[in-house]
């Protein structure tokens, strides 16, 4: 297999420059390497569309879960004030 | 009047940190970054409880450089690294490791197994966080990642932290970091679509 089909055939390798392009930059042959893969392979793109938007969600979901929701019980929340306000004596 | 307002309300900004105001003003938000990472109520609350108490044993450490709140968050946050690693060496680890890894390519060329390539979902506009099932599919197929994975899943993407601090605090090499943020979302995605 020559070196051009080796990359537009290697579907691992592509997804894995997809994900670490999202974190930092890419050396030169590595993007040459997914622009060549991913001219021809229209799963890859699918799948980098898809990661994108795992990521986009994944921060929406934590970000409002951070935000509201989650509230400790009134209960738990005086005993931690109990064990605050003794160490202060 | 009012400037008599202004000048106490300065006062409190520029005091020092005041540990019987914690629970009150700190305690849910630490709770709902605690459980969004850990996926275990009982476990978050312990870690806010450890959390309020290790501050109190370095409050006069607390520069002032940042609020009171993100001061109590950073710690919690190495608490939750902490989790993550007994994790990783506890039971839930070794039985994560006994499950075969699903192999998504072909052992000769890397190219898509029939079986797991990727197909359109239909989905990939949607606002997670107006589609309560998406959100709870997303969530349970986040906590089934292997500990080590999540770990560094959630240290990259919801706290933005650097590569190398990830590599240090959680002894992995930088070649394996990729290769963990690589299997991590192959297995999501992969997880995503089997349950949508």
């Amino acid at each position: 297999m020559g070196p051009i089909k080796k990359i537009q055939y290697d579907c691992r390798h592509a997804t894995y420059l997809i994900e670490k392009r999202q974190h930092t930059s890419l050396t030169i042959r590595e993007r040459i390497e997914l622009t060549i893969h991913l001219s021809g392979c229209s799963v890859c793109r699918l799948f980098q569309q898809q990661s994108r938007w795992i990521n986009r969600m994944v921060r929406g979901l934590f970000g409002s879960a951070e935000a509201q929701a989650n509230k400790l019980s009134d209960e738990f929340k005086l005993q931690l004030q109990q064990k605050i306000d003794e160490r202060l004596k | 009047m009012s400037r008599e307002k202004e000048t106490h309300d300065q006062s409190i900004k520029t005091s020092r940190p005041d540990p019987r105001q914690w629970v009150e003003r700190y305690a849910d938000h630490l709770y709902s970054y605690a459980i969004a990472r850990l996926g275990e109520e009982e476990q978050a609350r312990d870690l806010v409880q450890e959390t309020f108490l290790a501050a109190l044993e370095k409050v006069s450490e607390f520069r002032g450089n940042s609020s009171e709140r993100t001061w109590l968050t950073a710690i919690l946050k190495y608490k939750i690294i902490d989790a993550y690693r007994k994790r990783n060496s506890g039971l839930r680890m070794q039985k994560m490791e006994e499950e075969p890894e699903l192999e998504f390519f072909e052992e000769s060329n890397g190219h898509w197994k029939e079986a797991y390539s990727p197909q359109t979902l239909g989905i990939e506009g949607a606002d997670p966080l107006a589609n309560k099932e998406l959100a709870a599919i997303l969530k349970k197929c986040l906590f089934k990642l292997p500990a080590l994975w999540l770990s560094v899943f959630t240290m990259k993407h919801l706290d933005n932290t650097a590569t190398e601090t990830i590599c240090k605090e959680l002894k992995v090499t930088t070649s394996n970091f990729w290769v963990i943020i690589h299997r991590a979302k192959l297995n999501l995605r992969a997880c995503i679509q089997r349950s949508w």
